[in-house]
């Protein structure tokens, strides 16, 4: 007996045989599709960015509108540090996710307390507290008009950053390759299942002797540092950083991809990325000015019908499979 | 310095029309709605564009805005928001959310994305001016308007609420929605007339603020974080919460850009997640909250 649920629970995290291949086909894709490096790039930071809202949303079921607050300390960390003390874009990424874990291990003070709209309001809060600040020290952040002047070094020192983005999205995919295992491991471990516990029911979780308060600050700490990650990444492989990484458009925009990827599911974060980016990418090119429309309207069609039906196509066309309130 | 208060009491009191609606909607069905904005918005151009092209006098354009917003609140209270009161409060942020993106991108569509501006009519454009000094107390007309029509506005709706017979059935359908709907209450019919009317007072705020506040597309997004302080350190329970909140607020917003103009917006987040930490529930709830 105690075997088949050993068995079972280590079933669900062994590699499945698609993984490898998801990944071996992402590693390979800037190399195969060279001149769409850039937006390649670009799937792999937000999809990095989902991830880490997914530790906190799906996993653990704090609701944040804020979680740009920490993509963008990522973000102005790795490009004032290559700016004012060194280019390598290791050493930033190293010290960019530092702080944004020690901001974030500050800031989980602010969820343990609270209803769904106390969160919402001081994740929210935080993010345009930042962006405040942002603003306001224009001397050493260039407020408005955004930091400008970052060199980067290469990466290993032998990889430089060039116009075409393959180095940059390689370098992103393999950042995102390395925090999506680790994600994965922690996920999957005893630790994640008392994240799951807690976003089920919290006071039977607290009941069963998880300690509940410190388990949501360590978590919190961490997406922090990788959503840190995601913000450096972005710094590093533009060579800027300007005030738009705390917008709320960002924390609201990851969350929309997440949902569409799936929350609680790791690589829904990937497929909301990519899925969300190519949309993205398609409908601007016809209605530039306007495409936050249609995104809205998906949003609140997929919302009444009820977003856990995306994903199981027969359920489509029956009616009334209300979820429990 | 008492014109900075005077200021600030009118922008509260112009922040507490707009947002009292969202708070009692909240209270009562539990619903997190990002999408109140969309609402004043609605009257906000119902009047910009009645005095534009029509030549209808302010005053008239007031209850035209209150009865438009509160129509088109009913209509997305019955077909859009009612199926979306028993998910969960994540699928609400994103069904709000997804309405506040199409509103501004609709809004900017087919009505550009300028700031409009209203003209005010001649008697309100005066400002008085009293004392002298430090003490000196200057009184723009049209905020001592604003301040008298939701001052107006406010005692209105605590008659309501306290007095009549539609109050009380509200009272108990926050209080407790199961029991209330078997006392026979029909709360269906509560919650529609309370969100319309919500949603017209938020229109007639909008309308009253369009000179104070500026309109324009982005409207909606711009406030939803004041009117969502305001509810949540108002809390949701009574009307004199998000009142006292919302002079709060606007008295910290005023003076905060007024002394100290590099802060900014700085000041009023800050008190707000301070407050929120102290109080999770909100600075004036008689209970534990829900």
């Amino acid at each position: 007996m105690t075997k088949q649920v050993q068995d079972s629970l280590i079933n669900t995290s062994r590699w499945k045989v698609w993984e490898p291949v998801f990944w071996l086909l992402t590693l390979a894709s800037p190399f195969v599709l060279s001149t769409h490096a850039l937006i390649i790039n670009e799937i792999a930071i937000v999809a990095l960015f989902a991830v880490s809202l997914d530790l906190v949303l799906g996993y653990t079921g704090i609701v944040s509108l804020g979680h740009a607050a920490f993509f963008g300390t990522g973000a102005y960390t790795a490009a004032l540090f290559a700016k004012l003390v060194m280019p390598d874009p290791l050493v930033g990424m190293a010290v960019a996710i530092v702080v944004s874990t020690i901001l974030g291990a500050v800031c989980s003070l602010t969820i343990l307390r609270g209803s769904d709209l106390t969160r919402l309001m001081v994740t929210l809060g935080v993010a345009l507290l930042l962006l405040e600040l942002a603003n306001k020290f224009s001397e050493i952040t260039g407020g408005a008009d955004g930091l400008q002047g970052v060199v980067m070094g290469p990466v290993l020192g032998r990889f430089a950053f060039d116009l075409s983005g393959r180095t940059a999205a390689c370098y992103s995919i393999v950042v995102l390759l390395i925090f999506f295992v680790l994600a994965r491991r922690l996920a999957k471990s005893p630790f994640g299942a008392t994240l799951m516990a807690i976003r089920d029911n919290r006071l039977r979780a607290m009941a069963i002797g998880i300690p509940v308060s410190s388990r949501l600050s360590v978590i919190y700490a961490i997406a922090a540092g990788v959503a840190g990650a995601s913000g450096a990444l972005l710094a590093q492989t533009s060579g800027f950083a300007s005030l738009d990484v705390f917008s709320f458009d960002r924390s609201a925009d990851v969350m929309l991809l997440l949902v569409i990827g799936g929350t609680g599911w790791l690589y829904g974060g990937v497929a909301g990325a990519i899925v969300f980016k190519l949309l993205q990418d398609a409908i601007s090119t016809v209605t530039p000015q306007y495409w936050t429309f249609w995104i809205g309207l998906f949003l609140v069609i997929l919302m009444l019908v009820g977003r856990e039906r995306l994903l199981s196509p027969h359920t489509w066309f029956k009616r009334g499979s209300g979820r429990k309130a | 310095m008492l014109t900075i208060l005077f200021d600030g009491i009118a922008y509260g009191m112009l922040l507490f029309i707009l947002a009292v609606g969202l708070s009692v909607t909240m209270g009562l069905m539990n619903f997190i709605n990002l999408a109140h904005g969309a609402f004043a918005m609605v009257g906000g151009y119902i009047t910009v564009l009645l005095m534009q092209h029509f030549d209808v006098p302010f005053l008239v354009c007031l209850p035209l805005a209150f009865l438009g917003s509160a129509l088109v609140g009913g209509i997305a209270e019955r077909t859009l928001y009612r199926p979306m009161y028993k998910k969960p409060h994540l699928d609400q942020v994103l069904f709000s959310i997804g309405l506040v993106f199409m509103s501004v991108a609709a809004t900017d569509y087919f009505l550009g994305s300028t700031q409009q501006i209203i003209q005010l009519p001649e008697w309100l454009k005066g400002r008085s001016e009293f004392g002298s000094g430090a003490w000196m107390l200057g009184m723009g007309h049209y905020r001592l308007f604003i301040i008298g029509v939701c001052a107006a506005l406010t005692i209105a709706l605590q008659y309501v609420l306290a007095k009549t017979r539609f109050g009380s059935r509200l009272r108990a359908s926050v209080d407790d929605q199961r029991v209330a709907a078997g006392l026979g209450i029909n709360v269906n019919i509560v919650f529609l007339s309370t969100f319309a009317v919500g949603s017209g007072l938020a229109g007639l705020g909008g309308a009253l603020g369009a000179e104070v506040l500026g309109l324009d597309p982005t409207f909606p997004l711009k406030f939803m974080i004041y009117f969502l302080i305001v509810v949540a350190v108002g809390g949701t329970s009574s009307i004199t919460g998000p009142l006292l909140a919302a002079i709060l607020l606007g008295i910290a917003d005023v003076a905060g850009k007024y002394y100290i103009p590099k802060m900014g917006g700085f000041i009023v987040y800050g008190l707000m997640i301070i407050i929120l930490i102290w109080r999770p529930q909100g600075l004036f709830v008689r209970k534990g909250g829900k």
